[in-house]
């Protein structure tokens, strides 16, 4: 336990890890009171959809009614950017999570094992590395139809090799350590020894990996939906938001930032939301390398 | 005799995290020239330290705090203080008038260098002068034998060069040359002064009992045995005949029979090279075997110093009787020290081995004692006496 | 090919605390581990508890060289070196092994508590309240306090990880236990207690000891019975008075010379070895050894030397032993 207050301490010492933090919680606590801040209007069964002021394509500038103004096809940004947050936790989060898992079961199974298993397991990972990746999932995305879950499935299958591959390297080192060996000869079984001492000890750069591609994600499925490859219109979704934005980056001659809240708004969003996350994997390398020095 | 280092209330102490640990505590010691001085000591007993203090290469986040390492300085024989030296001055001195070989003999080579460029880096670093004598000697040679087309043809170039290396011998800053040395293509004229380090190499590896030193020169690190390494490890801390050779456990990862090897080579250095060696190890019987004095170290502190004879026939201070006492004997019981070695975070008071001590006062929870003299060269810091 | 561990045959009497000595690449670390089946061996048999009459029928059945069923279930069932997964476990159960690293063998996730019962929860014995009771029992008989359960391990010094690693092996109650060098990361006072403790808990539980050591000292100061390996054969066993003060090999010789005493007399008249100790892939012909011994023959270039007694219960593979 002294571990983990020490790393907390760490965390916190740090300037940038401790604006990582506290940004990563400001995105949560907006995506937890997510209906207090931008309530969903009467008779709206899915809170998701954003609302809609008219249907003119001419952005308007924030108001009184609209604090962030309307983006192409009067959706409100407001509420766009707000209930964007649940969706890009969720996609982050879940597609990191799926990764996570299957790259951990894979990994370890291939790195403990050797020999064919793990012959087979790289050549399955060569395969899907060989696509880049964005063209992939855009490809899975099509096929599957323009939703949130597609995207997700999609950025989680073009994802989870590069973890198979970590996690499979740091096996392969933590399996000739001595501790594995007095497990083995205790008379542990392979599962024992695979969850209970070689997991825990590899499983550090992976969480640091995994914490710095939250973002990576969110910024993929951004991606996607700017392509139109992703949520439904009128999904609150910031790729959505930015998508709409597509043709009123530039105003009119003359005034070409006129309708700078379009695009602007839901970038910052997506900055600071992978800014946070990255500046938070930063500080878990940083504080996990030096504590592994301090032994 | 004069000594050649008088270290005095060296104190170094860590300031670590969990808090400040006393590395070395008022510290006396000699060592005197041409003596193999041995630093006996486990783990935590500043040992290791004392030889860092000595090269000013305590790490962070260590620090000096106090004291005085008077060093008799080759050049001009005066007494210099290490401790208030400049980082520059210090480096002159490192590798060239006091060198170290560590524990392990692969961690000090580089493993992407061979063996001959590495100990020739020393020449080159700190012996220039002496190269550029040698090199423009060579090309006097080439410059009075004459004869031959090519060889009048070459001759400007020779004189070029012999003014060249003078230079390097005579000044110890030379503006040509120095110059050279900066511009790539140029550089390579200076390739005599290489030859001549290579040269050196060689014979000094000869000198540490390396078999077929011209060929093991251009081996690299990972192709050569543990035993070999460690010769070749001393070859560059000889190389430019330091005045003191700290040598740090290097006989510890060796198996039994190389380390025998190296102990007989350590005691041929001693009458051959004529240097103070400060040997720094854990193993009583190595000990015993090289050294000429003996110094015994106890949480940063120091117990007992005697000659070795004197030592292991009449070992004054309980810690030190405690440690040989627990060396295993055949056919003898061991006998253990009681307790832990002390907190290096929380030592105890007074004389930091009381809490162990059979033999305790009630004063040696309050003062910690002085360092006394007992006997011919012989001196104890302990309350008994 | 490397040949590790080349031909070997050795035997550990209940009750007797064997050491094995040798510097490195002789293979003693090899065969420790082999012989609790964390290697599996090329060939040869390892028999653990096995009566008289079950290996000499085995010897006889393999000297009629027929290919008999018998054959195959005796081995099966007795040789450790052909157990499967089940078997080996239950084997487990009665041997360990204590590692060399005492900073690198235990998991330095794991709490001194779960390290300790790790073995009763493998081998499902007993559980809960129980387990904590005899993991409390154990610490303390090592030397530990019962306070530190909650403690990792990177928080102990080397001599008190030891003795972690020494609890956990045991906590099965085994009968034999190895040592793979167990003190040589130690300091010399801690090693002292380290190797005063493995006494007492010998006699406590009259346990059998199979020692690895490169310190001729130590095996000298606490075997009943030596064997001296070099580059993967056993070249002389007997017992430590025997081999220290008269060593029948050229090898032990010089090692008992090259081992160094805190004596400032003992310094003259020694035998410095030549040479470097030779890879394991690529050992000399014949005996091992020659290459840098003193009295080799033609005969020892060629033949390899058989180990043969000497003396009552002393051993020598030499054809010129001194």
């Amino acid at each position: 336990m002294s571990n983990l207050r020490f790393m907390a301490r760490q965390l916190v010492k740090n300037p940038l890890s401790l604006m990582g933090i506290i940004i990563i919680v400001a995105f949560t606590i907006i995506a937890i009171f997510a209906p207090l801040i931008a309530p969903t209007p009467e008779g709206r069964w899915d809170p998701y959809l954003i609302p809609r002021d008219g249907y003119s394509a001419t952005p308007q500038p924030p108001s009184e009614e609209h604090i962030f103004g309307t983006t192409q096809g009067q959706y409100d940004i407001f509420y766009g950017v707000i209930w964007g947050t649940r969706s890009a936790f969720r996609v982050g989060l879940v597609v990191i999570g799926i990764v996570v898992v299957v790259g951990i079961v894979l990994g370890s199974l291939a790195g403990y094992f050797g020999g064919l298993l793990d012959e087979v397991i790289m050549r399955i990972t060569d395969i899907f590395m060989a696509f880049p990746t964005l063209i992939l999932a855009m490809a899975i995305v099509s096929a599957l139809g323009a939703s949130l879950n597609s995207v997700i499935i999609a950025l989680a299958a073009v994802s989870w090799p590069s973890y198979a591959r970590l996690i499979r390297g740091d096996i392969l080192q933590v399996r000739e350590e001595d501790y594995i060996e007095a497990s083995r000869g205790l008379g542990a079984s392979n599962m024992r020894v695979i969850l209970r001492h070689a997991l825990p000890n590899a499983i550090y750069p992976t969480l640091i990996m995994a914490s710095l591609d939250i973002g990576a994600v969110v910024l993929a499925a951004a991606a996607l939906s700017f392509l139109g490859l992703g949520a439904p219109p009128g999904y609150a979704d910031w790729g959505q938001l930015t998508s709409f934005a597509r043709n009123w980056i530039v105003g009119p001659p003359g005034d070409p930032l006129k309708y700078w809240y379009a695009v602007t708004i839901p970038g910052l969003f997506i900055l600071f939301f992978v800014l946070g996350w990255n500046l938070l994997g930063d500080a878990f390398r940083d504080i996990l390398d030096p504590r592994l020095a301090r032994r | 005799m004069k000594d050649l280092v008088r270290i005095r209330d060296l104190a170094v102490r860590f300031y670590t995290y969990e808090g400040v640990v006393y590395a070395i505590d008022d510290l006396d010691l000699d060592i005197r020239q041409g003596e193999t001085l041995g630093l006996v000591g486990e783990t935590g007993s500043g040992k290791s330290m004392t030889a860092l203090a000595i090269l000013r290469l305590i790490p962070y986040p260590g620090r000096i705090e106090s004291g005085s390492i008077v060093f008799s300085d080759r050049d001009g024989g005066s007494e210099l203080d290490l401790l208030t030296l400049s980082e520059g001055r210090m480096r002159s001195i490192r590798g060239n008038q006091i060198s170290m070989v560590f524990q392990e003999p692969g961690a000090a080579l580089n493993p992407v260098f061979t063996i001959g460029d590495q100990i020739s880096e020393v020449y080159l670093l700190h012996r220039r002068r002496e190269l550029g004598h040698r090199a423009k000697q060579r090309v006097d040679s080439l410059l009075s034998d004459g004869g031959g087309v090519a060889a009048s043809a070459k001759r400007p170039f020779w004189r070029w060069q012999r003014r060249l290396y003078n230079k390097i011998a005579g000044e110890s800053h030379p503006i040509e040359p120095r110059l050279l040395s900066h511009i790539p293509l140029f550089r390579r004229l200076l390739w005599r002064l290489r030859d001549e380090a290579r040269s050196l190499t060689v014979d000094m590896l000869k000198d540490v009992e390396i078999p077929d030193p011209a060929r093991v020169a251009v081996h690299y690190p990972h192709e050569l045995s543990g035993g070999m390494k460690q010769r070749a490890v001393i070859a560059m801390a000889l190389a430019c005949s330091p005045k003191l050779l700290i040598a740090d456990e290097p006989t510890t990862s060796l198996d039994v029979t190389i380390q025998a090897q190296m102990l007989e080579l350590f005691r041929r250095i001693k009458v051959d090279k004529g240097a103070s060696v400060l040997f720094i190890t854990h193993n009583l019987g190595v000990a015993s075997e090289v050294c000429d004095r003996v110094a015994v170290m106890y949480a940063g502190r120091l117990c007992e110093v005697a000659s070795v004879e004197e030592i292991f026939l009449h070992p004054s201070h309980p810690y030190t009787k405690a440690l040989l006492e627990a060396v295993p004997m055949p056919g003898k019981e061991l006998q253990t020290i009681p307790g832990t070695s002390a907190d290096a975070l929380n030592p105890p008071t007074g004389c930091r081995f009381h809490p162990r001590c059979p033999s305790a006062l009630p004063m040696c929870e309050q003062e910690r004692a002085k360092l006394k003299e007992i006997g011919k060269d012989h001196m104890v810091a302990c309350h008994l006496f | 090919m490397v040949k590790a561990v080349d031909g070997v045959s050795l035997a550990v009497k209940r009750g007797q605390w064997l050491g094995l000595v040798g510097e490195s690449g002789c293979g003693k670390t090899t065969l420790a581990k082999t012989v609790v089946r964390l290697l599996k061996p090329t060939s040869g048999h390892i028999y653990f508890d096995v009566p008289d009459e079950v290996k000499a029928e085995i010897e006889e059945l393999e000297s009629r060289d027929t290919n008999s069923g018998k054959l195959t279930s005796l081995v099966r069932e007795n040789d450790l070196a052909t157990f499967s997964g089940n078997m080996v476990r239950l084997f487990r159960r009665h041997a360990q092994l204590v590692h060399q690293d005492p900073f690198t063998s235990l998991d330095p996730r794991m709490k001194l508590k779960d390290i300790v019962a790790e073995p009763l929860r493998i081998h499902r014995i007993l559980s809960g309240e129980a387990q904590e009771t005899a993991v409390k029992e154990l610490l303390i008989r090592v030397g530990l306090s019962a306070g530190q359960l909650g403690r990792y391990p990177h928080q102990f010094s080397g001599g008190q990880r030891q003795r972690i690693a020494i609890a956990r092996a045991l906590a099965t109650k085994p009968e034999f236990i190895v040592f793979d060098e167990p003190t040589s990361a130690l300091d010399v006072s801690v090693q002292a207690q380290i190797l005063n403790l493995l006494k007492d808990l010998k006699s406590e539980f009259g346990l059998t000891y199979l020692y690895i050591t490169h310190e001729l000292l130590i095996a000298e100061s606490v075997c009943d019975y030596i064997a001296v390996m070099y580059l993967g054969r056993v070249v002389e066993m007997g017992r430590p008075e025997e081999i220290f003060h008269t060593p029948r090999h050229p090898y032990a010789q010089s090692l008992v010379a090259a081992t160094p005493v805190p004596d400032p007399k003992r310094r003259v008249g020694r035998i410095v070895l030549h040479g470097e100790v030779p890879s394991p892939a690529n050992p000399p012909p014949g005996c091992t050894f020659h290459p840098r011994c003193s009295r080799a023959s033609d005969e020892c270039r060629e033949l390899e030397p058989p180990l043969e007694p000497i003396s009552n219960d002393h051993y020598v593979a030499c054809f010129h032993p001194l």
